[in-house]
């Protein structure tokens, strides 16, 4: 069955596939990490507040991009922020935007909708009255949040975000529509130069596999060293 | 900066002479509720097995279940898909490939689509399946047991029809996952809803009103999904038994 492989184009397009593909890969997911991170706990304090003008539009988001596919929004974004970056600066045309912010911002924009609805559970695993002793100490909404309540949502929180975080790294490869060259776009652009699709797309899947794997039993193990004994 | 609406769009004849551009959308959702349907049947099917085993006392049909679980979890769905398209047909015997490879063009991309969603999302409703059954109390196995129950009776009469009452909003939330997840498909030339709504916008620049109207089909779809499985919690609900709300999990 392996008999044909050539195993050689893998080694030969080793640099391209890690320094241009990889690179690509990671820093988009570590980018869309931290932007979804932020956006969504903000989503997240926003859904939660008594105040209708801000959850009624946080929940519309959340459930927005929860039932269109990543897909879709991926096209939305790459055709809208040019639009909506135009309109902010009052440009006459669309402006334009690189491959890499359009993806880092649709990907930073549809993950905040999942990292929003596990920072929701994190914020209301937190027993009410930590947040009644904040104000009772004369601590303001802000520093209740910052200093008391979203260090133990996050705390609780903690594998869920980075079960969610793998599988950001894994959807990134989504991009692969728009032409780009992550590691996935990497690999299909020399198993179509060379005509060796079996070899790199087996290749890819291992990678990917690897690494989805290793993180995912790290963070098993991080989860049985923080969980809090009862 | 000026975009130019045009709503009248979708009554616009199509350029492949099918009818009007609403009609290619239409014959989107086809292929994707087909699509998703099809794949569901396999993934519940097989992760209902699987999950199902991996709860047994054989310690090797376990690790066998486990690993199917973390090989299908940890590659991206959009490799399956290049697996199942591109190299499982050369992998298999010779006559077997060429015929896949022959397949006449809907069809061609279609199976494979089924297959990669199925399978996908099999992994996850096994992993739903299992953390059903285990959140059941020990002593509902026992009972079971007591009463003079074999093990699959047990699982038959005792910890499934739990366990499947336990786990159905986690199983809706995946139902609506494959029905996303198809669009994935649109990479190996399968025209779903979200392929149309492109193609759509590459005919007539109109961009945004295609999508739009991609976008509310599938809140569309959400909402009929939402409030049907909320009927069916509610007519196989037991009462007396707690409806577990069940623990945040990361997904999509």
């Amino acid at each position: 069955m392996f008999a044909g492989f050539d195993f050689d184009v893998i080694e030969r397009s080793l640099p391209f596939l890690f320094k241009e593909g990889m690179t690509f890969t990671l820093t988009l997911t570590a980018m869309a990490m931290t932007g979804g991170i932020v956006f969504g706990t903000l989503l997240a304090m926003m859904r939660l507040s008594s105040y209708r003008f801000l959850n009624v539009p946080a929940a519309t988001y959340v459930n927005l991009m929860r039932s269109v596919p990543l897909v879709l929004v991926i096209f939305w974004f790459y055709f809208l922020v040019p639009w909506i970056g135009g309109w902010l600066i009052g440009a006459k045309e669309p402006i334009r935007v690189g491959a890499f912010w359009s993806s880092v911002i649709t990907f930073t924009m549809f993950e905040a909708a999942y990292y929003a609805e596990i920072m929701r559970a994190g914020i209301q695993s937190v027993p009410r009255g930590q947040a009644w002793a904040g104000y009772a100490l004369g601590l303001n909404y802000w520093q209740t949040m910052g200093y008391v309540v979203l260090p133990q949502a996050f705390r609780n929180m903690l594998p869920v975000l980075l079960t969610q975080t793998i599988i950001l790294f894994q959807d990134t490869s989504l991009v692969y529509v728009l032409g780009i060259t992550d590691f996935l776009g990497a690999a299909a652009r020399i198993a179509q130069r060379d005509g060796r699709l079996v070899e790199m797309y087996l290749f890819v899947a291992v990678v990917y596999f690897i690494i989805s794997f290793t993180l995912s039993w790290l963070v098993k193990r991080l989860q049985l060293r923080i969980a809090i004994v009862s | 900066m000026k975009y130019n609406w045009n709503w009248q769009i979708f009554w616009a004849p199509a350029p492949d002479g099918t009818g009007i551009y609403l009609w290619w959308l239409v014959s989107g959702l086809g292929w994707t509720l087909a699509t998703a349907l099809l794949a569901w049947v396999i993934a519940l099917a097989l992760g209902a097995t699987i999950g199902t085993l991996r709860t047994t006392p054989l310690t090797w049909v376990v690790r066998l279940g486990n690993a199917y679980v973390e090989l299908f979890r940890n590659i991206p769905l959009l490799v399956q898909l290049f697996l199942w398209y591109f190299v499982l047909p050369e992998l298999l015997p010779k006559a077997l490939g060429d015929a896949m490879k022959q397949m006449i063009p809907p069809w061609a991309s279609f199976w494979p689509a089924v297959l990669c969603l199925g399978f996908y999302t099999s992994a996850r409703v096994a992993e739903q399946v299992r953390a059903g059954i285990q959140s059941l109390p020990r002593g509902q196995g026992m009972a079971g047991t007591a009463l003079g129950l074999t093990l699959p009776q047990t699982y038959r009469h005792v910890l499934l029809p739990q366990a499947f009452r336990i786990i159905l909003p986690p199983l809706t939330s995946e139902f609506m996952n494959i029905i996303k997840n198809s669009a994935v498909a649109l990479t190996i030339g399968l025209v779903e809803l979200t392929a149309r709504a492109r193609s759509m916008q590459e005919f007539t620049f109109q961009v945004f009103e295609a999508f739009t109207a991609a976008t509310l089909i599938y809140i569309l779809i959400t909402l009929i999904v939402v409030f049907g499985m909320r009927r069916v919690e509610k007519r196989v609900q037991v009462p007396g038994l707690i409806s577990a709300g069940g623990a945040p999990m990361a997904g999509h």
